[in-house]
């Protein structure tokens, strides 16, 4: 089970018929069980590559091979929940054979066992987040994605949703690709992180992180990040 | 609160009453007494059943083929475009027309009186969906299509959910829209129903008859309203967070 992708070029055109690149050369690899991070500045394209591997489009040039099938469990930026749904019935109806006992721990885990009858509408940004999180990880995907996870979340509030899902990746380990434009999220849950140009986007380093995320100590992951932030500023 | 407005209806029509005289407009007691005459004789829940049945007939159809046309249109852009000048043709067509040629194609048959019914009401369903499938999210479309939502599965939880509004202004302003036609459905060409007793009661000059019926029919309408499209409208949007 690996993800194999090789994008070479995406433009979107405009209203005015004007030609504009997202993306350029993007290739790499995802191997079993790895966590992918790609890091690069905000507007860069993160999204558009995603929504290229996730299949939700497929105007682009290049090739993208995953196994099929594949299923995604996918975090979204914005939450999308349904909120005519309760938060139970969230997870339930994209994992209809999740079972009682997978579903209240990973509810435990995400500290979300009081909300299951609330509906969406009624959830702060980090429980709908937490919510989402759920949803994704309840089909066992064999593909995890994450965009953004952390966004417009206090630091307190980042950093604790960031540990549960460090956690429930030791849990059950699973391809990940996360992409964000925080330093901390890459060095503290990545085994690689590729750093993205701007826009059009392309990669430009990706630095394997050798150590295994549990092994961190607070020095080792200071250390990377420097490592991180001194390629960042040499790539401009 | 409601019995109030209604005490001040019946008030000032018994006034009214007084002013213009019984032969132009009887006092509440005399109209009481023509709605237990026919009630009595059975003709009353007849003739209401009968309408009833029209407009429960041309609703159903009205509403089935509206959605399916409406979603229909405002999902595949072709399909907008060659129903676009057909929709704009039905919404100002006269429901006059509609319900003379039915009569004339088709016959003085129920057929034709449900369908001229139900083709009144269809465009104004169509509008409705249309404009709501133009405005379901795609991010939730993109949801359901990464998390592989069976198609029967995304359409009632995803899509359904979201169409539910436009369907209730649909269904509710179709309802009044079929009440209103449907009795001069049955005034050209029915041997029953309300609109036939109140043609027969205009014919004579039967006053009191005249409105016996269009009051029992009244109450019918308004009893449809509290006990079944309200609760239906409520229960549509019981997880919207409660407006102050």
């Amino acid at each position: 089970m690996r993800l194999e992708v090789d994008i070479s070029s995406k433009a979107f055109t405009n209203a005015a018929g004007k030609r504009h690149d997202v993306l350029s050369k993007i290739a790499f690899t995802l191997e079993q069980g790895e966590v992918g991070v790609f890091v690069g500045p905000s507007g860069c394209g993160k999204t558009t590559m995603v929504r290229i591997l996730t299949g939700l489009d497929h105007d682009y040039r290049g090739r993208v091979s995953r196994p099929e099938p594949l299923r995604i469990g996918m975090v979204f930026q914005e939450p999308r929940l349904l909120p005519w749904r309760s938060v139970e019935d969230n997870v339930r109806l994209a994992a209809p054979n999740v079972d009682a006992a997978q579903l209240s721990s990973l509810f435990e885990v995400l500290e979300l066992s009081g909300h299951r009858a609330h509906f969406p509408g009624e959830l702060s940004l980090g429980l709908a987040r937490r919510v989402a999180l759920a949803r994704a990880l309840a089909i066992e995907p064999d593909l995890l994605v994450l965009d953004e996870p952390l966004v417009s979340l206090d630091a307190a509030l980042a950093a604790r949703l960031r540990a549960q899902i460090a956690t429930l990746l030791e849990g059950r380990p699973v391809m990940t690709l996360l992409v964000t434009h925080n330093l901390d999220d890459a060095v503290r849950l990545g085994d690689r992180v590729f750093l993205l140009s701007a826009r059009p986007a392309s990669i430009l380093h990706a630095m394997p992180i050798a150590k295994p995320r549990s092994a961190r100590s607070e020095a080792d992951i200071r250390e990377t990040r420097r490592t991180l932030a001194r390629l960042c500023a040499a790539a401009g | 609160m409601r019995l109030l407005s209604v005490a001040i209806f019946v008030i000032s029509w018994w006034i009214a009453s007084i002013y213009l005289g019984s032969a132009k407009l009887p006092a509440p007691p005399e109209v009481l007494a023509a709605i237990l005459t026919e009630a009595k004789s059975g003709a009353l829940f007849v003739n209401l059943g009968a309408t009833l049945a029209r407009v429960a007939l041309s609703f159903v159809l009205a509403m089935t083929l509206g959605t399916a046309i409406g979603y229909w249109m405002g999902r595949v852009r072709l399909a907008d475009r060659l129903g676009d000048p057909w929709l704009i043709l039905l919404l100002n067509l006269p429901a006059l027309v509609v319900i003379v040629l039915a009569y004339i194609w088709a016959g003085l048959t129920e057929a034709a009186a449900i369908v001229a019914i139900a083709i009144n009401k269809l465009p104004t369903a169509v509008v409705t969906l249309r404009e709501g499938t133009r405005a379901l999210d795609p991010a939730l479309d993109e949801m359901a299509a990464v998390f592989a939502f069976p198609r029967g599965k995304a359409f009632r939880h995803v899509v359904l959910p979201q169409l539910a509004p436009y369907i209730a202004a649909a269904a509710r302003s179709g309802l009044a829209l079929i009440w209103k036609i449907v009795l001069v459905a049955e005034y050209l060409g029915r041997p029953n129903g309300v609109g036939f007793e109140i043609g027969v009661a205009f014919q004579l000059f039967d006053i009191p008859l005249l409105l016996a019926y269009s009051l029992s029919f009244a109450v019918v309408v308004f009893m449809i309203e509290t006990a079944f499209v309200q609760p239906f409208e409520a229960r549509l949007s019981r997880w919207r967070p409660r407006a102050a």
